[in-house]
């Protein structure tokens, strides 16, 4: 019998399809390998089956999870738990001021009565074991073959370390069946994650089960028993080991069905870019959280569209961040054969240099404003556009301002009522709109997009996109677009960069196939692969 | 090595300020000409009068809120207490047992709005802390000077003002040296004129109240404040109830600071019924900050130290100051500058040590393959 099972699982949050017709099984003691790009639906698998009360508030959801048979339906976390169920999620739950060994045992400290708790009834008034505590997290320690005192204070550890802290806090749970570790190696060095995978194989010996989320797919081959791929809320391979290969997974992952692949080949020659040097990135270092840039060496050309592609979390997005100066920023960055000054977004847009923040409601856009306010904003701070000089002061000229917005609404095609509504009261395929419209008002020698359709329907998606291409023809203006989907990229851009780790892993052009894409992005060098 | 080093300069920047005062003092002594005789018996005595208020302050601290500048409300819940034992003519020890039953549940009341609203207020807990003293203040006084005598009987009518309602500004307490006069020694030193009073009953409550904090600390609830005080969404990941656990952090420290309050009046005698609490959240503070707390960490010997430093440099600077300028109104002056002052210097090094921590924090971000090529680099460029 099955420890797991999912049957015909399906949630949507409000109307958005996440996940169809889940199911499958995993056995006790087995590692399954769960693979697919960010959005692909394994989060909110996760989430679903470790009980995060995010499910239970958005309506629950479809089918059947059992666990050794039993149907199950958990309303938190602590449900989950109870049933044996311990996850490690990719941000550390961990105390730097504690040792090991309390955050190994926080909440679940071994204690004993006092003189006072026995009077009072009051088991928090109990005091904490701490020789108990100490051996209890010493076991867990040791279990997974690392070397580290459980009085060691976690502030002072390596972050590999505090990876094997938080798995070893989950089994020291009692009963602990299944663990789910999401994307447990990204923070290691690659001896740490060789120390990782052995642990999880030991603990599968004793009879645990695991789901293995990676993105590095030689891991998951190394280790897992049982692979599931998913793909737009779809499980679209579910094998064994032997069944399946790395360029298959990444294929899987990452491709559309072959035919579109072909389109999209022959609408784009092979491309190589023609223009001027315009933009050259040597050793750039971007401090953004989540997004860290380490080193990252890129020539852009004139008039070209150049994508960056990746997974979340690689660092791509930091690229934007860092040319603009938003996030703390090392290295040098020549544009028009002139160096512009680090960490400073005025400088940068003085420069001609304009910038489509992924943060469209939180950085890109003044929501409680009006269209005309939006849309000139930068521009009026930068090259006093919509401004006229009164004596000594210059002051906005509102009408002016409609103009310019009128003119944008038109060429975009913004849905509105005019230049006076509110930017909060607009949809996100017409907010994102706005942000191109402020960008394009800037006159932009380069233009940098970040996630142009994160959160906007199809329709509007194809609306940017082709606004972005029409722009890059009429005005010979060079774009870089970051964005995690890579079908998008490819139906724009020229050649695609991929980043890995904070570092660009190849420069490829657009019509190379998505397998070969996919590969990159797992971390996986062509070279080997090809073999 | 490397650590070492870290910890030592660590240890030496917590340990500037006492420093600091220390260095103060011990050029203000000479100055102030007063005989050390006297110096020993003046610390003595306010050592037992104010030490639990600070020490009230350090569970707070424990739980990640800050200084916790309501801990006037339970000043004026003690202040009810003892205006409604005064009122019985009760005094002596008696009288302080009954002020501290009375007190309790206005402290416990109190302490769980003022946790309730910081809860609400969470970042901003001290300036809230703050804030809800002053406000609750109005109304203890509206209590005090209008509803007692009138709406609330008062028999006692050498409380009452001279209208027929509402307590006096200045009342003499018959509970005045209760717990100093128990079990006083008198400590004869040779060649000193006046024998030292060592009020032995009050230093073993201070030293019952510093071992409850210690022993608090070890315990089951005492441990998850400090998880909370750490890292509240972690603490909140493991299943603790972090704003229940926060609350009777506050509850905690209003209470002992009720029992502190009480403690401090029958060392004075007399009690200003209006104005006395207002600044005993400050000098709490300013002792317990001067002692080397932070307002993310504080200790009983911050405690102790602190506020030894703290009235040291009371006593010393007025006649220091009278001697050096010729004016006795800098020593008054002083006292409110080094209190504020000290409290301003613990924020700005609190929020130092914030931004370090980011820093550090901004610095663990990059990817494990560019940490290794930096070092590597580094090293190569040693070679």
């Amino acid at each position: 019998m099955a420890l797991l099972e999912a049957r015909n699982v399906g949630k949507d949050f409000s109307g958005n399809v996440v996940l169809k017709d889940i199911s499958f099984s995993l056995d006790a003691g087995k590692v399954l390998g769960l693979c697919g790009e960010n959005g692909a639906g394994k989060s909110t698998l996760m989430n679903i089956i470790f009980g995060m009360p995010v499910i239970h508030e958005t309506g629950g959801y479809e089918g059947d999870i059992l666990i050794d048979g039993k149907v199950v339906k958990f309303q938190n976390t602590s449900d989950a738990l109870e049933a044996g169920i311990g996850m490690v999620h990719q941000e550390f739950s961990l105390i730097p001021g504690f040792t090991a060994a309390e955050n190994v045992m926080i909440n679940r400290e071994p204690t004993k009565p006092n003189a006072i708790s026995k009077i009072t009834r009051q088991q928090k008034l109990d005091k904490v074991d701490t020789p108990a505590m100490h051996e209890s997290a010493q076991e867990s320690i040791d279990k997974l073959e690392i070397e580290l005192d459980s009085h060691t204070l976690v502030g002072e550890l390596p972050v590999g370390y505090k990876q094997f802290l938080e798995i070893a806090r989950e089994i020291n749970k009692e009963n602990v069946k299944l663990l789910i570790l999401d994307e447990p190696t990204a923070v290691l060095t690659e001896s740490e994650a060789e120390l990782l995978l052995t642990a999880m194989r030991k603990l599968s010996a004793e009879g645990i089960s695991i789901i293995f989320i990676s993105h590095r797919l030689r891991e998951v081959m190394d280790v897992c028993d049982q692979v599931v791929v998913m793909r737009d809320g779809l499980i679209v391979a579910d094998e064994s080991k032997g069944n399946i290969s790395i360029p298959e997974i990444a294929s899987l992952m990452t491709g559309r069905s072959v035919d579109t692949e072909v389109q999209t080949g022959k609408e784009l020659e092979a491309y190589k870019p023609e223009g001027d040097v315009i933009l050259e990135i040597t050793d750039l270092f971007v401090d953004m959280p989540g997004e860290a840039v380490d080193g990252v060496n890129l020539t852009v050309h004139e008039g070209e569209i150049l994508g960056i592609a990746g997974l979340a979390g690689q660092g791509k997005l930091g690229i934007s961040n860092g040319i603009m100066g938003i996030y703390p920023t090392l290295g040098k960055i020549i544009f028009q054969g002139k160096e512009v000054p680090l960490n400073s977004p005025r400088a940068a847009q003085e420069m001609g240099i304009a910038f489509v923040s992924e943060d469209r409601r939180g950085v890109g856009l003044l929501l409680d404003e009006p269209i005309s306010w939006n849309i000139c904003f930068n521009a009026m701070q930068i090259q006093d556009l919509g401004l006229k000089k009164v004596l000594f002061f210059k002051l906005r000229d509102e009408k002016k301002m409609a103009e310019i917005a009128e003119k944008y609404i038109e060429e975009l095609k913004i849905k509105c009522t005019g230049p006076d509504q509110l930017v909060r009261n607009l949809s996100g395929g017409n907010q994102q709109k706005i942000c191109l419209a402020k960008a394009f008002c800037m006159q932009p020698k380069l233009l940098l997009v970040s996630e142009p359709t994160r959160g906007i329907d199809v329709g509007a998606k194809e609306l940017v996109l082709e606004a972005l291409k029409k722009y890059n023809r009429d005005n010979g203006t060079t774009i870089i677009i970051v964005s995690s989907e890579l079908e998008e990229l490819r139906s724009v851009a020229g050649r695609i960069a991929v980043v890995d780790e904070g570092e660009i892993a190849a420069i490829l052009p657009a019509t190379e196939s998505s397998a070969k894409f996919g590969l990159l992005m797992s971390g996986e060098k062509l070279e080997e692969s090809a073999s | 090595m490397l650590n070492k080093k870290i910890d030592w300069r660590s240890t030496l920047r917590q340990a500037m300020v006492p420093l600091l005062f220390i260095v103060i003092i011990a050029l203000a002594i000479p100055l102030s000409g007063f005989s050390s005789a006297h110096l020993i018996g003046e610390i003595l005595a306010r050592f037992a009068r104010d030490t639990f208020l600070a020490v009230s302050l350090i569970i707070p601290i424990l739980a990640g809120m800050g200084i916790n500048f309501a801990i006037s409300l339970g000043a004026m819940a003690a202040q009810i207490g003892i205006i409604i034992s005064q009122n019985f003519f009760v005094g002596g020890i008696p009288g302080m047992l009954l002020s501290a039953l009375i007190g309790l549940p206005i402290a416990i009341l109190l302490g769980w709005f003022a946790g309730s609203v910081m809860n609400k207020a969470k970042g901003r807990e001290m300036i809230s802390s703050m804030i809800l003293a002053f406000l609750i203040s109005g109304i203890y006084q509206f209590i005090v000077l209008y509803i007692m005598g009138g709406l609330i009987p008062i028999q006692n009518k050498d409380i009452l003002l001279s209208r027929g309602y509402g307590i006096k500004n200045s009342i003499p307490l018959e509970i005045k040296g209760a717990l100093d006069n128990l079990g006083n020694i008198k400590i004869k030193i040779p060649g000193i004129m006046r024998p030292l009073n060592f009020p032995i009953a009050t230093y073993i409550v201070i030293a019952l109240v510093c071992v409850f904090v210690v022993w608090f600390k070890k315990t089951k609830l005492g441990h998850d404040m400090k998880a909370v005080g750490q890292s509240q969404r972690v603490a909140d990941s493991a299943g603790m109830k972090v704003d229940k656990i926060r609350l009777q952090s506050i509850i905690i420290s209003t209470v002992m600071a009720m029992l502190g309050q009480i403690i401090y009046l029958q060392n004075i005698g007399t009690m200003n019924t209006y104005n006395g609490t207002d600044q005993t959240s400050l000098f709490a503070a300013a002792a317990l900050l001067i002692g080397g707390a932070s307002v993310a960490s504080a200790t009983i010997p911050n405690a102790i130290i602190g506020v030894i430093l703290f009235h040291l440099m009371f006593i010393v600077m007025p006649n220091a100051g009278k001697n050096l300028t010729g004016n006795p109104a800098i020593g008054e002056y002083f006292r409110s500058f080094i209190s504020y002052g000290v409290v301003a210097l613990a924020l700005v090094m609190h929020a130092y040590s914030r931004k370090k921590a980011a820093e550090e924090e901004r610095k663990a971000l990059h990817h494990q393959k560019a940490k290794d090529k930096l070092a590597d680099g580094g090293a190569g460029a040693k070679a």
